[in-house]
């Protein structure tokens, strides 16, 4: 354990400082979890910024559009303190450039990081995830829409379910299969479609916070160049794999986390029922408590979890327990702002004494949604048993097709 | 000894439910409450009609004259099917205040109205548990002045019932048209029943219930029924909750087997009940303790309120998980019940500030 600051590390923390203070207006402003809509242009030019500075893609190699600096631990801690102390946009978040652009690192092509990997970091190209399907959630290796081989392309047909983001973007990364004679898991390939090609059709879903945050994808006879499939035809799960495995990270980031506990606190020193502020509440300030030590112990986890990958070292049943955790944090911090607001805290859709502009409700909800998304919280207590702690599976849950 | 309902309560609860399964099913609640949240389409009538909304009215003014008890039967049926009613207002908060408060003559203007359906009340409350935004009203030469936020079935109430005075010393009937009185509609999560924000700037009061000054007991016993009603409320959608969960779980296929086959779904489901089902018990005898005026009645309340919320908040989201990503969409409607049990929670009183009594009520907080 070394968490020496040395005086590069100080500078270094000089630097975010000022950096911030002198952008501050040219941030935009941070919005509610993910950003699941096009980027604006204010965002696009920041994300620029942030990458040209390194505060973003930090880690991506220069000749695909990143900063390219090597990973470096303590760095990344300061640059997450110091956007989170002045509550500035990290940029550009979501499916292309936290879960695409790491697996296209790991199983790419030279061409295709090469001609993805850019525009994905800065926005240019957004990304949805073409996973689900309706008899495809918990059991994703059941995909049944097919791809076809005829010439160089590709044909696919099929359905894809919650498909978030889908009507704003350019590209889906799919899981679809290509070798029907193969075992269940062994037929999938994993491709990358334009949603613009004919043949796709994309119908939102309304969820139960009043937006659409998600779509159903209908592909019919949808013609997509066979050089699109990442790594081998057939490998599709092991990369699907790669990529759930860096959407749970996206989804338990612990500095996402720490940046709702801050909103929480600032929450909590400003309420105030019967004349007590909530921060002076015994009670809710012991719920904050609680929650504040669950959001340091997912953060420390993180630099633990983070130094193990760094030095290549497998993190065992450790490394698997970050999104059952902190998607359980998330919705309980939006579940204690809520019971500080009172009465209040039911007030949504934009009324009169709403706070935040219904920033807490809308995030109780959706975090129930990341509970179950990404793999539902029952399947990655399995996981955890069964990868992690090598746990007998359960009997017949693998039936072939 | 015999706990549980009498054979009237269970046919009240089946007559109910079956009315409400075929006259307002979910499809038609959405269709109702996405003119105008709290609106109930008329059903309210029919409802009247089933003694529901005089069920706390006595015989001699047109009323069932059942008891709480009764009330919370009812409430659990109509929360069971979301149904959008000023249920809580007017068949008990001012129900209640009128038949403690009310002198005989004023009884006799309101309640049998009441009964029938006709008079709708809103009542603006909550200032009594949490007071917020400087709101609050307060009297000057007979008149009303300041705001109240969060008044309760305002949607389509033709008067509201003002508890006055920092403890509600005093109850005052107000005309929803009278000079003065402007009311501004909130937006909730749950568009099953509608809020409003009630400003006084000098308004005129229709009727003053009981003394002026002398209503504590009268509206303490209002809120406590108020929050009977909601802890039934409760009750009913996470019920409602946990049997659709069930159903789902017993059709939806994946891994090649129902996902009710699996361990850890028939878990989720069997703890929703092992919660469910003792709170139940709990809710009927405080409701009961209610009705006797027993001097635990306030204790029991405190905590079958408080409980009701912490478990309703956990079944309704458990729900949910059974459910996946269908759980999750507008169009599955189970979000109507887990919005309405998140709004029951918070109203008249939320889980900590309901323990904090329950402890002052037993002499344990002298700090
Ligand atoms: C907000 C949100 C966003 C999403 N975004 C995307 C996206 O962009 N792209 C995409 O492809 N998908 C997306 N999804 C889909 C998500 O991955 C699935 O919803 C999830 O994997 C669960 O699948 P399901 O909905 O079919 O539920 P089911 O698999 O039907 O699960 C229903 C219940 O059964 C349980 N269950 C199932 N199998 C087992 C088992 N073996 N052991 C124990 N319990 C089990 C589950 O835990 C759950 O409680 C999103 C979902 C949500 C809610």
């Amino acid at each position: 354990m070394d968490l020496s600051y040395s005086a590069e590390y100080e500078s270094f923390r000089e630097e975010v400082r000022s950096f911030l203070e002198k952008n501050a207006d040219r941030a935009p402003k941070v919005g509610l979890l993910m950003s699941v809509g096009k980027p604006s242009q204010d965002l696009l030019a920041w994300q620029d910024l942030l990458i040209e500075n390194g505060y973003a893609a930090r880690n991506i190699p220069r000749e695909y559009g990143g900063y390219g600096a090597a990973p470096d631990l303590l760095k990344r801690v300061i640059i997450d303190e110091e956007f989170n102390r002045a509550g500035m946009s990290r940029g550009m978040a979501g499916q292309g450039p936290d879960m695409l652009v790491p697996t296209l690192l790991e199983h790419g092509s030279e061409e295709q990081k090469k001609g993805w990997i850019r525009p994905s970091i800065r926005g240019e190209t957004v990304w949805c995830q073409g996973y689900s399907e309706p008899g495809a959630g918990s059991d994703l290796a059941n995909v049944q829409t097919r791809a076809v081989e005829d010439g160089d392309d590709f044909v696919i047909n099929g359905q894809k379910i919650w498909t978030t983001t889908a009507h704003h973007s350019d590209m889906m990364f799919a899981l679809v299969r290509t070798e029907p004679e193969a075992s269940k898991h062994a037929g999938l390939s994993y491709i990358l479609i334009p949603m613009k090609t004919a043949g796709i059709d994309v119908r939102p879903l309304n969820t139960m916070t009043g937006a659409a945050e998600f779509n159903e994808v209908f592909l019919t006879d949808v013609r997509v160049p066979q050089a699109n499939v990442v790594g081998q035809r057939g490998e599709g799960w092991k990369i699907a794999n790669t990529t759930l495995r860096h959407e749970r990270n996206m989804l338990a980031s612990s500095a996402q986390l720490e940046g709702s506990l801050l909103g929480l606190i600032a929450l909590m020193q400003r309420e105030q029922c019967n004349g007590v502020r909530a921060i002076d509440s015994p009670l809710l300030r012991d719920r904050l408590l609680r929650l504040q030590a669950r959001v340091l112990a997912l953060r420390y986890h993180d630099m633990r979890m983070l130094t193990a990958r760094i030095k290549g070292e497998r993190g065992g049943a450790a490394s698997l327990v970050s999104k059952l955790a902190g998607c359980e944090v998330s919705h309980q911090i939006a579940a204690l702002a809520i019971d500080v607001m009172g009465e209040l805290g039911v007030l949504y859709e934009g009324s009169r004494y709403q706070r935040a502009d219904g920033r807490w409700q809308f995030l109780y909800m959706f975090s129930l949604g990341l509970i179950i998304g990404g793999g539902t919280a029952q399947i990655q207590k399995n996981i955890i048993s069964e990868r992690g702690l090598g746990m007998p599976r359960e009997p017949q849950s693998q039936t072939r097709r | 000894m015999d706990f549980g309902l009498s054979d009237e309560q269970k046919l009240l609860e089946q007559t109910l439910r079956r009315y409400l399964d075929e006259e307002l099913p979910i499809t038609r609640v959405r269709e109702l409450v996405a003119e105008e949240p709290g609106n109930d389409g008329g059903h309210w009538k029919d409802l009247a009609e089933l003694g529901v909304a005089g069920i706390l009215v006595p015989e001699e003014h047109g009323g069932s004259g059942l008891s709480i008890l009764d009330a919370a039967v009812a409430a659990e049926s109509l929360a069971w099917n979301v149904a959008p009613t000023p249920f809580l207002g007017s068949a008990v908060m001012a129900s209640v205040a009128l038949t403690t408060a009310g002198s005989s003559a004023q009884q006799a203007r309101w309640l049998p109205r009441i009964a029938t359906g006709e008079c709708r009340i809103g009542v603006a409350a909550t200032e009594l548990t949490s007071r917020r935004e400087d709101a609050g009203v307060s009297e000057r030469a007979g008149r009303l002045n300041g705001k109240s936020l969060m008044v309760l079935d305002a949607t389509g109430a033709d008067h509201f019932l003002v508890p006055v005075g920092q403890t509600g010393e005093s109850l005052a009937l107000v005309d929803a048209g009278a000079r003065g009185l402007t009311c501004e509609r909130l937006r909730t999560i749950d568009r099953t029943r509608g809020f409003a924000e009630l400003v006084f700037d000098d308004a005129e009061v229709a009727d003053w219930l009981g003394e002026r000054g002398g209503a504590e007991t009268a509206v303490c016993h209002m809120l406590n029924a108020g929050r009977i009603a909601l802890a039934a409320d409760i009750l009913g959608a996470s019920e409602r909750a946990i049997e659709l969960a069930v159903a789902y779980a017993g059709q939806r296929e994946q891994f090649g087997r129902v996902i009710g086959s699996f361990q850890a779904v028939k878990h989720m489901c069997a703890e929703m009940v092992a919660e469910l089902e003792p709170a139940r018990a709990l809710l009927w005898y405080a409701a009961h303790a209610l009705d006797g005026q027993q001097e635990d009645a306030a204790l029991m309340v405190a905590h079958a309120k408080a409980h009701l919320s912490e478990i309703g908040r956990e079944i309704v989201r458990t729900a949910t998980e059974v459910h996946g990503g269908v759980g999750f969409t507008d169009e599955q409607n189970l979000h109507y019940w887990f919005k309405r049990v998140g709004l029951d929670r918070q109203l008249l009183g939320g889980p900590d500030q309901l323990r904090e009594q329950a402890a002052l009520l037993q002499g344990w907080n002298t700090a």
